[in-house]
């Protein structure tokens, strides 16, 4: 990515990308543009960059920020009417990194109400345009800050993934999109959707530019108490392009509500650059869009002829990933937004007349269609009589799963699968259909609920100059070395 | 299972909405939907197999007890709302 120096001024690179939004305005990718604000951060890196002093690894970068990240500039809605008029008091530490480093947010980006969705259409300011055909989708939930990235206004956007939110519309606009293992990245400062899964990460257009995002934002943060200690820029971690990642992991079986601490998947050394790569065979069948199928076979083959292994793998819990997740994840939802009454933040409703219709009414009108379908089902799965069907279930179905990846990774380095079942479908087309919508979500949530991280990676083009795009999954803490492999496939 | 009115309702209620009659009708459909889509675990044995409800690495993340110094004051918090009087916030009647 474009750094400013003596040469290169901040203020040039900050007013070409609000050249370039101005210019692409009608994508509606920006929530609001922080013009002023974001010329006059430029302006002081230029001025610290004439007097020689350090500004930073990201020192101008341009970046867009999707707007379910808190920070005071702007107002953080997440999409959803309900948060209108909230400008956030504190910086989520993510923000706070990237900022200290030099980034300078343009904008915030949009996004499906509260991440619910996988189109961006939920937005309640309406769908984000992809970037490659206007008549399509952006994908979702990190819509506008892919299709920010894709059409080159910013060098990278930031995003979340809960199940799919980055890597979906990173494919459906031919750009990465990384989901780091979960806990990488602090989560304080962040608006909550489910958050046993929810996971920060990166649009970029390169994966050494992914690489220096995660450098920068990685590491344990004492207001996210699920943070994991700082493995990205450790020693294991930087070795990863001539090791061979551990060839058997403990298993999370019987972790429970109070979890047994495992240990993490450590990198061996070993004197081969070869891996041994996965491929599913349950998601290789009819129901797979044959460009997504065509793609994976050419970059199986070009791997086969760069030397590296192809293995076919049986994960048959798979299947039942997408069922288990939603009901987990609208669970965790219908608890998480309940914080959202109208009381001390955002929207209240003028049609208030006592403290109960405050909360109903606000909440109504609040919350787009999405939201409430989640909520509902997560109040539904939660509720006395169905709690052992559903939700209890649904958590030994995440037990078979997590397992299902260890036994994967125990014969693989890394996973090569689709992202998503289609390539970006025709606005409108499925906004209706909450279960249709769900199905395109079939092969990234497992990831989620494992933990484990998955880069979106471009896979080319369909004829109509649709984008494709693969992910490719590793085991938890592998992150750096998915990065590394991710050239191989360049 | 079959999702009737009653069962929208009761779960607006749970949820905190005030659902129209339109809302309620979509709302039948979408969930009935949803939950027969979900139903389908019931094919995956489970016999033996206990729940897993987060996959974070680590146990027990302590922290000293201490007050540290807050990123919002109480004016930046109470500023936020739609409503305030003398130093608290103001919502409409309770009882």
């Amino acid at each position: 990515m474009k750094i400013a120096n003596k040469k290169v001024t901040a203020e040039r690179l900050v007013k070409d990308a609000l050249a370039k939004a101005k210019h692409f305005e009608d994508y509606h990718i920006f929530t609001f543009i922080d013009e002023e604000g974001a010329l006059k951060r430029a302006r002081e890196i230029d001025a610290k960059i004439a007097k020689g002093e350090d500004v930073g690894r990201l020192a101008g970068v341009p970046y867009a920020l999707k707007d379910n990240f808190l920070s005071p500039r702007g107002e953080t809605t997440a999409s959803a009417h309900i948060l209108e008029g909230f400008t956030a008091p504190v910086t989520a530490t993510s923000v706070k990194k990237l900022e200290d480093e030099g980034a300078i947010m343009i904008g915030r980006t949009n996004l499906d109400a509260f991440a619910h969705g996988s189109s961006t259409e939920n937005s309640y300011f309406g769908p984000t345009l992809n970037s490659h055909d206007r008549e399509r989708v952006a994908g979702g939930s990190s819509g506008g800050s892919a299709v920010a990235v894709a059409l080159d206004i910013v060098e990278f956007a930031t995003g979340t993934d809960t199940g799919g939110s980055i890597r979906q519309p990173a494919s459906f606009n031919g750009i990465y999109g990384l989901k780091p293992t979960y806990g990488t990245i602090s989560r304080y400062g962040v608006v909550a959707m489910a958050s046993s899964t929810d996971c920060i990460g990166f649009f970029t257009k390169t994966p050494e530019d992914m690489d220096l995002l995660m450098s920068v934002a990685s590491g344990q943060d004492p207001k996210d108490m699920t943070t994991l200690p700082d493995y990205y820029n450790t020693e294991a971690g930087a070795k990863s392009d001539n090791s061979r990642l551990a060839p058997s992991r403990p298993s999370l079986r019987g972790s429970g509500a109070h979890s047994a601490p495992v240990v993490a998947d450590g990198l061996e050394s070993s004197d081969s650059c070869t891996r041994t790569i996965g491929i599913i065979k349950e998601f290789d069948n009819e129901s797979v869009h044959p460009e997504i199928r065509r793609a994976l076979k050419e970059k199986c083959e070009l791997l086969k002829k760069k030397g590296h292994e192809i293995v076919e793998l049986e994960m048959p819990a798979l299947k039942y990933g997408l069922a288990a997740y939603y009901i987990l994840v609208p669970a965790e939802v219908a608890s998480n937004l309940s914080r959202h009454d109208g009381v001390r933040y955002g929207f209240r409703s003028d049609k208030a007349v006592d403290v109960d219709s405050m909360y109903g009414e606000t909440r109504s009108e609040g919350f787009m269609p999405e939201n409430k379908r989640r909520i509902m089902i997560g109040n539904f799965v939660l509720s006395s009589g169905f709690y052992d069907a559903y939700f209890l279930k649904a958590a030994k179905a995440r037990t078979l799963i997590v397992e299902e990846y260890a036994k994967a990774f125990s014969k693989c380095d890394f996973i090569l699968t689709p992202v998503s079942p289609n390539p970006a479908f025709k606005l409108g087309e499925k906004v209706d259909d909450p279960v249709a919508m769900y199905l395109e979500d079939v092969m990234s949530v497992s990831l989620n609920l494992a933990g484990v991280p998955g880069l979106a990676i471009p896979a080319g083009e369909t004829p109509e100059g649709i984008s494709l795009g693969l992910q490719l999954v590793g085991p938890r803490r592998s992150d750096k070395a998915l990065l590394e492999f991710a050239k191989e496939l360049e | 299972m079959d999702i009737k009115r009653e069962d929208i309702k009761h779960l607006a209620e749970l949820s905190e909405f005030s659902l129209s009659e339109k809302e309620i009708d979509s709302l039948q459909g979408d969930l009935k939907g949803i939950i027969g889509y979900i139903s389908q675990l019931d094919e995956l044995d489970t016999d033996n197999v206990e729940p897993t409800y987060q996959v974070f690495e680590m146990e027990n993340v302590w922290r000293d007890d201490e007050i540290l110094p807050q990123e919002a004051d109480r004016e930046a918090l109470l500023a936020l709302t739609k409503e305030t009087k003398d130093n608290q916030i103001k919502v409409p009647k309770v009882l």
